[in-house]
């Protein structure tokens, strides 16, 4: 019995990684996705200022335009723009992970919850999550943000928080349709506890949906990052923040313009890799959006 | 009909209610001073709790609530700490600007996004559907803040063709106020020229704003369209010899618009709360540009009325939607 | 010459397995006027052998290895595909077995079958006598009569939603029929309706082959069906055509054990309580299919001779593709 449901899976694994490995846009996807995540853990180890990036500056170089020294030139405090880059990558991996990862558990035990016992908790749940569609999620993280002051660990709470209801929704809607399926009733049959029929038969059967969001969503998580950055509540500087940056140096842009593009840059590619492999894992994972 | 649209407006109440909830637990139970920012740095504590006191801040919550509450229902929205004007009196002043952005990002979206969908549904897994799904997720993922920068470097600052931002000169005289978006009020006044003008003020935040929800429709449309190809009325159609232009301009094109159409509604509330970013890199005096500076002042009143505009404005997009779904879609019954 | 001929098709499906072998080597020829019932359980062919006959198999996945499809003496597989087209709607029409999926639900039938009856018009321009719209919709009203379909003229402005299953399926074949065509295939077009429905739907159909002077291949795994509307009948097993003919003939003399576990398999008045026997084993995998007779496996009288090559279909009108048919008893 054992052996054969892990041939099955070894089956379902071996048949969607040759899936996944057709699509080169996937590929691609995971291989920035893994750049951008060596970059995070190294970056600031081998970037070539480190100085730079614990906010020293060196007024006799500003403004320098894109050289061998500077690959992205130099800001209006003379720092390599090149260096900041790099060690904004992980500012933005470890909020944006702080993010999806709180609002994946919040989230899923909410609606686990809500969707497996239903009643009363199910419409309280459910009352929060339309109150949440209805504010635009940008708005919110922002007045929490703002309330709470800046600060990287206040500015994942505050995106966290008109987070989880996204995955709260999938997941209720998820278990209150697994509930019904056989395998499901004849384990309570058989008398298995409710936690247990959560735990063993209805959660592991909605792992492909959360994965597939967390990937989608990372890229999402890492741009409102950026974007409360970029207006200016979040992390303040010299804490080099992609956002942040674009956001000071647009005042110098006509003419000092690589201070503004290669962050803003860095920020794109970021992004777009975890779209392309959210996506790829979409179709691999997900076969009701398989095309 | 009548009675579902009804029954929809009531059931716009206890959410309203629960979004000045939500909104009043944030602005006042988390920390922070908006009124010691307010006062500025160099106010003493007897000036500061005077201002606390002009605006009601000295009171225990829940007074403050009830006191916002009762004021909503006559139609005052409390007082911007800020600029020192009803919260109404702003709202009206910004929420047209604000509109006629979102508005003609989403045409633009739509009139462009719906046909690239079908094609690349059509031509599925050949160059068109190839290059149309990667510039898609591209799209996606370009931050708007940042494309709405390059499109200033590139077309205002470079270029020197279209305008940095705003909505219109300052120096200029603006067409008088019919619908308060300038492009339609420009029309109705005759003036050709101040229709260019607004336009060209227009055209770089509707492009910045327009790219995501383009995208997002395109890829709806294209999933759409492929589940309805696959449809056996789709093959009796074939089967039967109606043309494949036929087919797919008329049969199938409808039941996938209807699919996507509930897309779009969705996407009309994020553009709302989208348009903050864009308002800000393009200085268009609108809702966003007027929440964002409210919120670092932490100004709350003008916050929890923006919340309460949108939030309505979502939810009469959405019933629109839904009404519009029943016509496109015989089988919907409003029950 | 025969209105059908399909000789020696076979065709090929490409899946994530590897390549499914599905027909192979059909023989069929079908002369107007003729009721041909194509049987055979789920997965045997017959569905994609009917659409064929209108080369409504998409390929990729689908590829023909050899074999000819020869409507009023012209190769299907050997046409462009506008010249295909063009046959559609006015020389062979179509049916498919499920009638709420088959009209689309958002536009009304009136409109469906008018654009039907105008694009069967620009290619064979007698249908509506030269007419423009109105006379197609003249037309799409008296078709809806005909096939049964009460106040005609009033249903033409009402949704598939507003039908029943039965009315639908009669609006399908007022659809099919509306270009006048020789050749109809109908797959399955009774199964997802109730009996007592299917028995008029049948009755109809019928009634449709003299007065349209046409050749029908019906599909369907129902061997009652075939009784009771069809003048022949093929009984497809795992790919091929085992048996053959006229109705009477095959129905009360099976040849094919295939065709007589079939037979057995269906419970009559006089099948005493636990009479009724099925067929052990079950239908071979295509991608690596048996050599030989693709039924070998689960006959009782299979030799290694019938393991070895697969049998031709042969006979006069009455035709068998069993090397051990003549021990069978007649």
């Amino acid at each position: 019995m054992t052996e054969m449901t892990e041939s099955a899976r070894a089956y379902a694994f071996r048949r969607g990684w040759f899936r996944f490995r057709q699509s080169s846009l996937s590929m691609l996807g995971a291989v920035l996705v893994l750049a951008i995540l060596v970059l995070a853990v190294i970056g600031p180890w081998i970037a070539p200022y480190p100085e730079h990036i614990v906010g020293g500056v060196d007024t006799a170089n500003r403004f320098q335009s894109p050289s061998l020294a500077h690959p992205f030139g130099t800001n209006e405090l003379g720092q390599d723009v090149f260096s900041l880059v790099l060690a904004g990558t992980r500012i933005s991996v470890l909020a944006g992970l702080g993010v999806v990862l709180i609002g994946t558990i919040v989230g899923t035990l909410a609606g686990a919850l809500a969707g497996f016992f239903g009643g009363w908790a199910d419409e309280v749940l459910m009352r929060l999550a339309d109150l949440k569609l209805t504010v635009p999620g940008l708005i919110l993280a922002m007045a929490v943000a703002a309330a709470l002051g800046p600060g990287l660990m206040n500015m994942i709470i505050a995106i966290a928080l008109s987070w989880w209801p996204g995955y709260a929704r999938l997941v209720r809607g998820e278990v209150i349709a697994r509930k019904e399926e056989v395998y499901v009733t004849a384990a309570r049959a058989i008398g298995a506890s409710p936690s247990r029929v959560l735990f063993r038969h209805v959660l592991p059967n909605i792992v492909s949906p959360i994965v597939v969001k967390m990937s989608l969503d990372m890229g999402f998580a890492i741009l409102t990052v950026a974007s409360l950055g970029f207006i200016g509540i979040g992390v303040r500087p010299p804490t080099p923040e992609w956002g942040t940056l674009l956001s000071v140096s647009r005042s110098y842009m006509p003419d000092f313009w690589w201070t503004a593009v290669f962050p803003g840059l860095a920020m794109f590619v970021a992004i777009f890799g975890f779209n392309l492999l959210g996506d790829g894992l979409r179709d691999v994972l997900d076969p009701r959006a398989r095309r | 009909m009548l009675r579902f649209v009804l029954r929809r407006l009531i059931l716009l109440v206890p959410v309203l209610f629960g979004l000045t909830v939500m909104m009043f637990i944030i602005a006042r139970l988390l920390p922070g001073d908006p009124v010691g920012l307010a006062a500025g740095p160099n106010a003493t504590a007897e000036e500061i709790a005077a201002y606390a006191r002009d605006f009601g801040l000295d009171q225990p919550v829940t007074v403050q609530y009830w006191r916002y509450l009762t004021g909503l229902l006559q139609g005052d929205l409390g007082v911007s700490i800020f600029s020192r004007r009803p919260v109404l009196d702003d709202l009206i002043a910004y929420l047209p600007a604000t509109l006629e952005l979102v508005f003609a990002a989403m045409a633009l979206a739509v009139v462009i996004g719906i046909p690239c969908g079908l094609a690349a549904a059509v031509w599925r897994n050949r160059w068109p559907d190839y290059a149309s799904r990667v510039s898609a997720l591209a799209a996606i993922s370009m931050p708007r803040f940042f494309l709405g920068l390059l499109l200033q470097l590139t077309f205002a600052m470079w270029l020197f063709w279209l305008p940095l931002g705003g909505r219109f000169p300052i120096i200029l005289e603006p067409p008088p106020t019919v619908t308060g978006f300038l492009t339609l009020d420009a029309l109705f006044a005759g003036d050709w020229q101040a229709f260019v003008t607004a336009c060209r003020h227009l055209a770089l935040p509707a492009i910045a704003m327009c790219l995501s929800p383009l995208a997002t429709i395109m890829r709806m449309m294209r999933a759409s369209t492929i589940e309805v190809l696959q449809q056996d009325y789709v093959m009796t159609a074939r089967a039967l010899g109606l043309s494949p232009r036929l087919i797919v301009f008329k049969y199938v094109a409808k039941n996938a618009v209807s699919a996507t159409l509930t897309v779009i509604g969705l996407y009309f509330g994020w553009l709302l709360g989208g348009t903050v970013l864009v308002e800000t890199v393009f200085d268009w005096p609108g809702l966003g540009l007027y929440a964002t500076q409210a919120i670092v002042s932490q100004d709350f009143m003008p916050v929890i009325g923006v919340a309460l505009v949108i939030g309505l404005l979502f939810m009469l997009v959405n019933l629109l939607v839904d009404v519009l779904y029943g016509v496109i879609n015989p089988k919907v019954r409003y029950a | 010459m025969a209105l059908l001929e399909i000789r020696n098709l076979h065709l090929a499906m490409r899946s994530f397995d590897g390549e499914a072998h599905v027909l192979n080597g059909i023989e069929l020829a079908v002369e107007r006027r003729q009721v041909w019932g194509l049987v055979g359980e789920t997965g045997c062919g017959k569905s994609l052998t009917g659409l064929s006959c209108s080369r409504l198999v998409p390929t990729p996945p689908g590829r023909y290895l050899q074999g000819e499809i020869r409507f009023d003496g012209q190769d299907l597989l050997a046409m462009p595909d506008a010249q295909v087209a063009a046959l559609r709607g006015t020389r062979i029409g179509m049916i498919f077995q499920d009638p709420t999926t088959n009209l689309n639900p958002a536009f009304r039938i009136g409109t469906q079958l008018v654009d039907v009856a105008l694009a069967a018009a620009r290619r064979k321009p007698e249908v509506l006598g030269g007419g423009g719209r109105q006379a197609a919709e003249r037309l799409a009203v008296q078709m809806l009569d005909k096939v049964g379909i009460p106040n005609a003229a009033e249903r033409m402005g009402d949704y598939p939603h507003q039908f029943s299953g039965g009315m639908r399926q009669r609006v399908l074949i007022a659809m099919a029929l509306i270009g006048r065509p020789d050749l109809l295939i109908a797959d399955e077009p009774t199964t997802a309706l109730d009996v007592s429905v299917q028995a008029q739907i049948l009755r109809l159909m019928r009634s449709m082959v003299d007065e349209f002077d046409m050749g029908v291949v019906m599909i369907t795994h129902n061997l009652g069906v075939v009784a009771q509307s069809c003048t022949h009948v093929a009984v497809m097993y795992a790919g091929n055509i085992v048996e053959s003919g006229p109705v009477r003939d095959v129905l009360m003399a099976p040849r094919h054990p295939y065709t007589r576990a079939l037979m057995q398999a269906i419970p009559t008045r006089d099948t005493p309580r636990g009479g009724l026997q099925g067929l052990a084993g079950s239908v071979p995998n295509l991608i690596t299919p048996p050599p030989g007779c693709r039924f070998a496996p689960r006959c009782a009288l299979a030799t290694d001779t019938c393991r070895a090559a697969t049998p031709p279909l042969t006979g006069a009108s009455h035709r068998v593709a069993c090397i051990h048919a003549e021990t069978v008893d007649a």
